[in-house]
């Protein structure tokens, strides 16, 4: 049964969640990927306002293809996350409670998550075509000059994702693999 | 001597780009409803029942089945017996960049490795010429993602390591891979030639279609035990637990030095794509 998340995606909600979990979320959610993830944090050390509300948020490793005519965004799968990694943290201390990605994460991001209360969610990677339609609303916000790159405003309903590790360091990616391979004895 | 107008070739690239990101290949769409029967963990069919109506969607609405549209790898066959009025390579880029405008394919290529700036048209293509007998002129349009790229390598084996060597080294690169690459994947595998000959046939293994396998029954063998190898490793689609690690390993082998056993793995997600045309 999956769980419905809406944004902003609080520490109260984000403290029921356990790795495993199917959720849906309906909000706001932001893409960014690595060169946007560099501007960030670069802005956020000059002690700049960045260009989202960060307090709260979900941010969504993704580039996606440009829109049809007619469709509010194009393919919008998610992208490897170890290369957020170098900035995730710097991002989870400034508030952001959650990161939708696919792929390992480091030692420290899980000590981050942790301790901030934050939550790393996978979406399908490879499955973009069928993520756009949950996609109502894309709004281009920040770095246009990055092209794929740039920070889009993602207006969602019922996006699914996989709760992969929760904010206590459980790791889908551990137990899911480890309770499969029992059934295989 | 055969001719051909660059023009030709310009359309016919423009063209495979834009089917190759919309519409996947029978070989890989059997493959994955085939593993879908096979598979035994719920999650794990969850996500191939997912993986399926994605690639419905893409072909119906004609985008891109992934958001990574990839760096379009080129391979050109020319006959020996063609030649190309106009500019080849040139025609090629154009291609490339009429498909990924047209078809409203990601621009995902900087023009230079560290001071990364987007082309915004995605060029250039990687290309791979080979001089065939012949007239005819054939082109493969591979586009190819980097997240299962990055989760490649390639490791100078020595030849004592012999085959238990590349075993190893198969199964290594793909355990480390984990869920990054989005499992189901493709592993191409070079065997032989040189440093970056290894590399190149590791990548054309992954244009061989996924229902055939290496003539060489000696390769075979191989194809099919380190598949399933790989498939008793429990990873699963997306990484999330399950049989179906690979839909298909494919082995490509040359001839090598009396010193050396290269060997290089090139990984590609479920989403395989290429699409051919002859002209």
């Amino acid at each position: 049964m999956e769980i419905r998340l809406t944004t902003p995606l609080t520490t109260e909600q984000t403290k029921t969640l356990k790795a495993g979990d199917s959720v849906l979320i309906t909000g706001v959610i932001y893409t960014a990927r690595d060169a946007a993830h560099k501007r960030l944090v670069e802005a956020a050390q000059r002690g700049e306002k960045l260009p989202l509300e960060i307090k709260d948020a979900i941010i969504y490793y993704a580039g996606p293809t440009p829109a049809k005519p007619g469709r509010a965004i194009g393919a919008v799968g998610p992208t490897t996350s170890y290369r957020m990694d170098a900035y995730a943290p710097t991002l989870m201390d400034m508030g952001l409670t959650g990161m939708i990605g696919k792929g390992k994460r480091s030692p420290e991001v899980v000590e981050s998550m942790k301790k901030n209360g934050a939550v790393y969610f996978g979406a399908i990677g490879g499955a973009g075509a069928l993520l756009s339609q949950q996609v109502q609303k894309a709004e281009l916000i920040a770095y246009e000059d990055l092209g794929a790159e740039a920070i889009r405003k993602l207006t969602v309903v019922d996006f699914p994702a996989v709760v992969v590790i929760d904010c206590e360091g459980n790791n889908l990616y551990e137990l899911g693999k480890a309770e499969y391979l029992k059934t295989q004895e | 001597m055969r001719e051909i107008e660059s023009k030709a070739v310009t359309q016919a690239v423009r063209q495979l780009c834009i089917d190759a990101n919309c519409h996947l290949g029978e070989d890989v769409k059997e493959c994955i409803r085939c593993s879908r029967r096979e598979e035994t963990w719920p999650v794990a069919q969850g996500i191939l029942d997912n993986l399926v109506k994605n690639y419905e969607i893409a072909a119906e609405h004609e985008i891109a089945i992934c958001q990574d549209t990839g760096m379009a790898c080129v391979f050109v066959e020319i006959g020996q017996e063609v030649h190309v009025a106009g500019n080849l390579e040139e025609a090629i880029h154009e291609g490339v960049r009429q498909g990924y405008h047209d078809g409203c394919l990601r621009c995902s290529v900087v023009g230079d490795p560290l001071r990364r700036v987007n082309t915004k048209d995605n060029t250039p293509a990687m290309i791979y010429y080979d001089i065939v007998p012949g007239d005819g002129l054939k082109i493969t349009v591979a586009p190819k993602g980097f997240g299962s790229e990055n989760m490649s390598q390639i490791k100078m084996l020595r030849p004592s390591d012999g085959l238990e060597g590349v075993k190893e080294f198969v199964l290594q690169v793909v355990r480390e891979a984990g869920p990054n690459p989005c499992p189901p994947i493709v592993v191409g595998v070079g065997i032989g030639g040189t440093f970056d000959k290894a590399a190149t046939i590791a990548k054309r293994a992954l244009i061989r279609p996924l229902d055939s396998y290496n003539p060489d029954p000696y390769y075979e063998e191989l194809e099919r035990e380190l598949l399933e190898k790989i498939n008793r490793m429990g990873i699963g689609p997306q990484g999330f637990g399950g049989k179906t690690t690979a839909l298909k390993v494919n082995v490509e082998a040359l001839p090598t030095h009396i010193a050396g056993l290269p060997c290089a793995v090139n990984i590609n997600c479920h989403v395989t794509r290429h699409k051919e045309a002859v002209l």
